[in-house]
This record gives C-alpha cells, sequence and structure tokens, in this order.
C-alpha cells in the first residue's frame, strides 16, 4: 500500500497536466470509458491504517464542499450519488472534468446538478487531496469517519509540503 | 386643476390602500379563527399548529385510516405542507415548486396545477436538499417563494400568475426555501444561502403589485438592519449606532449570514412580526471574531415598517452552526406568578427560551435535551450562553478537531415546528439526539461558492442508542414533562388538538398519534416514504381530517440515509447506525386520513 513517494507526485504532476489541459483545451474529445494509466496508481499513501496530510486534508476538504449534497464519508444522501460508488467507475480525468465543469441531469423525474467548480479556489486547490481520499474510500482502504493521520515525523507528504 | 386631481388620485389611492390593508389584515386574522381550515403553513399567526377539532380524539384515533393519497410527481425532500380553505387544499412541492389546487369536494381532484420554470443551476446552490415550506394565502391569492428567490401571487381560483418579484439572485448563493407570510396588505419573505456568504433579510412586498416596501437586513449599518439606536433594545438596553456592523471585523458583515430561512409568527395586537435569523458566514468562528451581530437573534420587527422593536442574540459568535431560524410560538402564559405574552422558541443550540414578547424580556432559558454540553447555562441578565472551552471550536482552534460537542449541527431541534396545545399548556417538540465532532479551517469567499470552513461528523448522543426524541416541555418551568425516544430524529412539524391528540411523523415515515397527557402512543401508520413534512387537520363535509406529506430528503436526507459513522470520542452506542435507506424510499406523497 506505501507508494514511492516520487510515483505519487508523479501522478500529482500528471494531475495537474489534465487540470490545464482540460481548462485550456475543453470539449477536446476524451478517451470515453477507459481508464486512464495513472488510475492504476494509488493517490494515497497509508501506513497502519494512518493517512497522508494529503488523504487527511482531502476528507476535510471533502466534508466542507461536497457532503451537503454527496453525504458523509462519500457514502451518499437521499438526492447525490455515493461518490465511493462512483469512484469505482470513474477515473482521475472523469472525476476531474465534472467536479471542474460540473454536471446535469435534470427531468421529469430526477433533478440532479453538480455546480462548476472550476473557480472555486479553495475546491480547486484542494481538488487532487479530495479525489485521493475518496479513492482511499472507494478501494476500500479508509473507512467511514475521520481517518487516523500518520504523525508528522512519518508522514512525508506532510514534510514536502512544509518545505514548499 | 391637474392638479388638484392628481392629488385626489392619490388620496383615491391611498383609501384604497387602507381599506385594502385593513381588508386583508381583518381576513386572515378572522380566517385562522375558523377551525374547518387550515390557513397557514403554521396553523395561525401565533404558529400554535393547534386545532379546536376534536372529533378525532385519543379514544377513537386508533380507529383512524387513510382516506384518499395523492402523489406530488417529485422525488425530493418534502418539507412543509399542505394549506385548507374551505373547499380547496394546496399542496406544494420541493424544485422544481409545483404549486396543486385540489378539491375537497371530488376527492383530491387537480382544480389546476402550477409549475414554474426555473433555471436548474439554482439546485446545488442550495444548501440541504431543495425543499420548500409552504405557500401563503391572502387576499384571494397564493404566494410561493421558489428556490430561484421569485414570489409569485397566484390567483387562489385560477392558478393564474399576478405577479412576480425577485427576492434575491442564486448566482451568489441566495435560493428560497421559506413560506412566505401575509400581513394586512404585504407579505413577508426571507432568504437562505448561509452557507454561501449571504446577507441575510427579511423582505415585505405589496400584495397589491409585487412592490417591495421594505427590507431589513440581519447584518450592516442601521439603515440596512432598519434599526433605530436608542428605541431598538437587546434585553432592555438600546442596541447603539451600526450594531450590524460593530461586532465585525472590517466589511465582513456583508458576507456574513444571518439567513432567514424559517418561520415568521405575527401578533396583531402588538402588531410586531417575529423570527430568528441563522449562522454567521464562514462556520469558521476564528475567521470573524467578535459577536457577530444580529446573526443567531430573534427580530420584532414592526409589520408596516420593518423597523425593528427588540432583539435577542442567542448564540452571540456562533462556532457550532446553530442557526436561530426555528419557530416563534406566541402564547399567554403566567410565569413566575404573573400573566405574560410570551414567546417560546426551542433553539438549535438546545435550549429553550421563553420571552416576554412586548418587551424582549429574557424569562427561562433551559436545555430541553439533557444531552446539550456546548454551554453549562445562559446568564438571564446578559442573555449569553456560558460556553464551555473543551467545546468551544474557536477556543480550541483552527485545525483543531473539537470532539464531542452535543448537539450537532442540525441543532437539538432544526426547522420541524412544534405545537402548543393551550389546553395542555404544553409545547410538543419534535427533536435530535444527535452529537458531533467539529474542525474549523480557514476559507476564502468567492461568490455563488460554499463558504463554509469546517469539517463535523455526526453520531448519537453518548448512552443513547436514539437519534430522535419527541418532547412535552412545559416553557413555563423550563422542563421536559415526558419524552419519546425515536430511532431517528424527528423531522416533521408537530400537530396538537383539543381531541387531547398529539400527530407527528418519524423519518421511517409513520404518521403517529401520541396521547397529549402523557406521550402514551395511540396510532401509528407507516406510509410511503419518511416525513419531514408537517401534520395538519381540517374539517370538510362535518368531517375531521389529518393530513401529512411524506418524502424524506432534506438535512435529514443527507446524514441518516446512508447511517451515521462511529464518533472519534467513543461516546455513542452500537446500534443506531442502521442506515435510514433500509427503511424508506423516496417519493413525495400526500396522506389524507380520516374515522370510518
Amino acid at each position: 500500500m506505501l507508494k514511492d513517494l516520487r510515483q505519487r507526485w508523479a501522478v500529482l504532476g500528471v494531475a495537474a497536466m489534465t487540470l490545464v489541459a482540460l481548462a485550456s483545451a475543453h470539449g477536446q474529445d476524451q478517451k470515453d470509458g477507459q481508464a486512464a494509466p495513472e488510475a492504476a496508481e494509488k493517490p494515497y499513501l497509508i501506513k497502519d491504517g494512518k493517512v497522508d496530510f494529503g488523504t487527511y486534508n482531502g476528507y476535510r476538504r471533502y466534508e466542507a464542499y461536497c457532503l451537503r449534497c454527496h453525504g458523509p464519508d462519500g457514502a451518499g444522501s437521499s438526492y447525490a450519488p455515493a461518490l465511493v460508488e462512483s469512484l469505482k467507475r470513474l477515473d482521475h480525468e472523469q472525476f476531474t472534468d465534472v467536479v471542474v465543469n460540473g454536471r446535469k441531469n435534470v427531468s421529469t423525474s430526477q433533478q440532479s446538478v453538480m455546480p462548476a467548480f472550476g473557480y472555486a479556489e479553495d475546491v480547486m486547490l484542494n481538488l487532487e487531496d479530495i479525489y485521493a481520499y475518496l479513492k482511499a474510500r472507494s478501494d476500500g482502504e479508509v473507512g467511514r469517519g475521520r481517518p487516523a493521520r500518520l504523525p508528522k515525523e512519518q508522514d512525508p507528504v506532510y514534510k514536502e509540503r512544509q518545505e514548499s | 386643476m391637474q392638479k388638484s386631481v392628481l392629488l385626489a388620485g392619490v388620496a383615491a389611492i391611498g383609501m384604497m390602500a387602507a381599506s385594502l390593508s385593513a381588508q386583508a389584515n381583518d381576513e386572515l386574522v378572522q380566517m385562522q379563527q375558523n377551525k374547518s381550515d387550515w390557513v397557514m403553513p403554521l396553523g395561525n399567526y401565533s404558529s400554535t399548529r393547534y386545532s379546536e377539532l376534536d372529533q378525532i380524539n385519543k379514544d377513537n384515533v386508533k380507529d383512524l385510516r387513510v382516506a384518499w393519497t395523492f402523489s406530488t410527481g417529485v422525488l425530493r425532500g418534502h418539507e412543509g405542507g399542505p394549506l385548507v380553505i374551505g373547499d380547496t387544499m394546496y399542496v406544494h412541492t420541493p424544485f422544481p415548486n409545483i404549486v396543486y389546487a385540489l378539491d375537497l369536494n371530488d376527492n383530491g381532484r387537480i382544480i389546476w396545477k402550477y409549475e414554474p420554470k426555473q433555471d436548474p443551476d439554482t439546485i446545488p446552490v442550495m444548501c440541504c436538499d431543495t425543499v420548500n415550506r409552504g405557500v401563503a394565502y391572502g387576499n384571494g391569492m397564493i404566494f410561493l417563494h421558489q428556490a430561484d428567490t421569485t414570489l409569485v401571487a397566484l390567483d387562489a381560483k385560477t392558478g393564474e400568475v399576478k405577479w412576480t418579484a425577485v427576492n434575491g439572485d442564486p448566482k451568489k448563493g441566495e435560493t428560497g426555501t421559506s413560506a412566505p407570510m401575509v400581513i394586512k396588505d404585504k407579505v413577508l419573505i426571507g432568504i437562505s444561502g448561509g452557507e454561501f456568504g449571504v446577507q441575510g433579510h427579511l423582505s415585505a412586498y405589496n400584495i397589491s403589485d409585487g412592490k417591495l416596501a421594505w427590507r431589513g437586513y440581519s447584518t450592516g449599518p442601521d439603515d440596512q438592519t432598519l434599526m433605530d439606536p436608542e428605541k431598538t433594545t437587546h434585553l432592555g438596553q438600546p442596541v447603539g449606532k451600526d450594531s450590524g456592523t460593530a461586532t465585525w471585523e472590517g466589511d465582513q458583515w456583508k458576507i456574513g449570514g444571518g439567513t432567514t430561512w424559517g418561520w415568521m409568527s405575527y401578533d396583531p395586537e402588538l402588531n410586531l412580526v417575529y423570527y430568528g435569523t441563522g449562522n454567521p458566514s464562514t462556520w469558521n468562528p476564528v475567521q470573524r471574531p467578535g459577536d457577530n451581530r444580529w446573526s443567531m437573534t430573534i427580530f420584532a420587527r414592526d409589520a408596516d415598517t420593518g423597523m425593528a422593536k427588540w432583539v435577542y442574540q442567542m448564540t452571540p459568535h456562533d462556532e457550532w452552526d446553530f442557526d436561530g431560524v426555528n419557530e416563534m410560538i406566541l402564547a399567554d402564559k403566567e410565569i413566575g406568578g404573573q400573566q405574560r405574552k410570551v414567546l417560546v422558541h426551542f433553539d438549535r443550540n438546545g435550549f429553550g427560551y421563553t420571552l416576554d414578547r412586548v418587551t424582549g424580556e429574557l424569562l427561562v432559558a433551559e436545555k430541553f435535551d439533557p444531552a446539550v454540553n456546548w454551554a453549562t447555562e445562559v446568564d438571564k441578565t446578559t442573555g449569553r450562553p456560558k460556553v464551555v472551552d473543551q467545546f468551544s471550536t474557536h477556543h480550541q482552534g483552527e485545525d483543531v478537531n473539537t470532539t464531542g460537542i452535543c448537539p450537532a449541527a442540525l441543532g437539538t431541534k432544526d426547522q420541524q415546528p412544534a405545537a402548543y396545545s393551550p389546553k395542555s399548556g404544553l409545547f410538543y417538540v419534535p427533536t435530535n439526539h444527535v452529537c458531533m465532532d467539529y474542525e474549523p479551517f480557514a476559507v476564502s469567499y468567492t461568490a455563488g461558492q460554499p463558504y463554509v470552513g469546517a469539517t463535523l461528523s455526526m453520531y448519537p448522543a453518548p448512552g443513547g442508542d436514539h437519534l430522535g426524541n419527541f418532547i412535552a416541555w412545559d416553557a413555563a418551568e423550563g422542563k421536559i414533562v415526558w419524552s419519546n425516544p425515536e430511532p431517528f430524529s424527528v423531522w416533521s412539524g408537530a400537530l396538537a388538538t383539543a381531541g387531547d391528540v398529539v400527530f407527528y411523523g418519524t423519518l421511517e415515515g409513520y404518521l403517529k398519534a401520541v396521547d397529549a397527557a402523557d406521550g402514551k402512543e395511540l396510532y401509528s401508520f407507516k406510509t410511503p416514504s419518511g416525513i419531514i413534512g408537517n401534520v395538519n387537520t381540517y374539517e370538510h363535509g362535518g368531517k375531521q381530517y389529518v393530513a401529512v406529506l411524506s418524502g424524506v430528503g432534506g438535512w435529514a436526507g443527507i446524514g441518516l440515509a446512508a447511517g451515521l459513522t462511529e464518533d472519534t470520542a467513543g461516546l455513542g452506542a452500537v446500534g443506531a447506525y442502521k442506515a435510514l435507506s433500509s427503511y424508506t424510499n423516496l417519493g413525495g406523497q400526500l396522506t389524507v386520513f380520516t374515522l370510518p
């Protein structure tokens, strides 16, 4: 489960490029339904059941920006899907696309609207962390509730961010 | 010549306005006394949700059966309840906010249906589901407060649109969920969006033409809050100049919340309208030092001018999201040997308040759930809660997870309105029995984007295996008289009747009838979906009916659909985490009950 940190940052790098690509070339056809290569990598770091700072921050940010519709811990509500399930289907690219651009599914029986968070600074700045948390939930690596955090001295992600 | 004609014209309009005012005022003051009807969402101007009807009583309620049902065609959370005026019932729905007029002479045949066209982009800026708490009647019109903040006046007979007015901008996170109230020649509405940094206000529109008559903000300088620094009082003391900006840092009051998404009450003799304001934005208290006046406040405003007569801030500098918007029940009570015109309010913060509604004097403030722990008591002189440092999310600080706070952010009671029976003298209160962990962190404001800044997790109160209680409350003493545990939060508005029966709904979908004296369950029936609507009653063709909307959702649908989590403090009991989704499913339906 514990991944090489460089790999993790490589993933984030790809993610950042994806974001840039989405922002600059919006509307370009994506490889529909095909898993992107980075989906095979784990965007989170877990040691002895404890998560890295990024995943932990993802939990906090999820609960702040997403909970009111998608329910606590990505478990869904009476009117928005459980993202724990959604992330078993959506790859990183598709996830990013929906968060940045939103999505509408409005009919006589359904009024589902995901807002576009592309201009929400706090969401965009924490997007990778939110993804890491939800992916960890979806992979069954993190349970319900607040995840336990790695001690700072054992958390390379925390150290890396302190330095940058 | 021209001038005098003009003057005569103005005078005539003035007289018409005056007579219309008197007409509308008298009309509703009279109509609310007619026990056959249910003319406003909370039953009457005093918001007692009490009916004099007694055909259904504690001895025969066990024989209650379903008379007819009606599907609303909408699946989201159905708060509020229908109005009944004469032979017609008016039913509303969550977004897209359909209104139906149903013929009670013909098993609920649809007389007319109004469905507004609204931009679906309004949906995601609604905090917690797309609820709507009901329509209002006045002067032959039905008033609908749409999700996109449009206020519509419909002809009650035909459903034809008379006028529309726009109260806010969903692009800034301003939305409409609350029920309007008609007072004299005006219709009053609040605004939602406390999670988006909205500057809350109560606004009055002329029922004749839909023009804005006055608007009183919850925060801001005196000309916006409609306060007189000398005459407007807080616990008997003048509020002073610009009290709505003085306890905020810089311009934070402009995005300071204090939204008005709850209920209103009205005292025709005092000509005062009462309502409460919501949380200050953001949820991170560290980011907004000061008392954040007048969020979390009970307001008493002059119904004609909007001028604030008195205010009382229940939770200064909120650190838990304890919105003060719940209903204000007006009653006459003997308190400490003295007869008083009181206002009784069950706040999200877990205290049941009794105030003198003439002066705003604080008489009683006691916990209506023993689990409440964030404050030990309320100081009657200063009105301030004595906050416990351990549960103060500001004291613990940003990026610190404060654990074991009771109640949770949804409050010991949310908007689901309580009932008051003048016959038993007791208040019947639907409550939540849920606690939380709360971690505030820094956020930045972007118009139209969530402005929250806190993470929270909710779980059952310590030692309990249930998430809600339905209680009877003595507002003079500030004491619980009886308390019925419920597996889930009670999210349905209560109804008390002269038949000594109290009704409420549950999240699993049960409509329940209990004995007003001791809470003993007398009847229950499982409707197709969880009940977050308010029970009402009316009489038609010599028979008493009880009606309620089913349709699970709202805040209750968020926290409970998937079940709550184990608490991090290790206080909750195993067994209470069962998912609500294993008990009920979505679906908007009206169920009407009567005796055989």
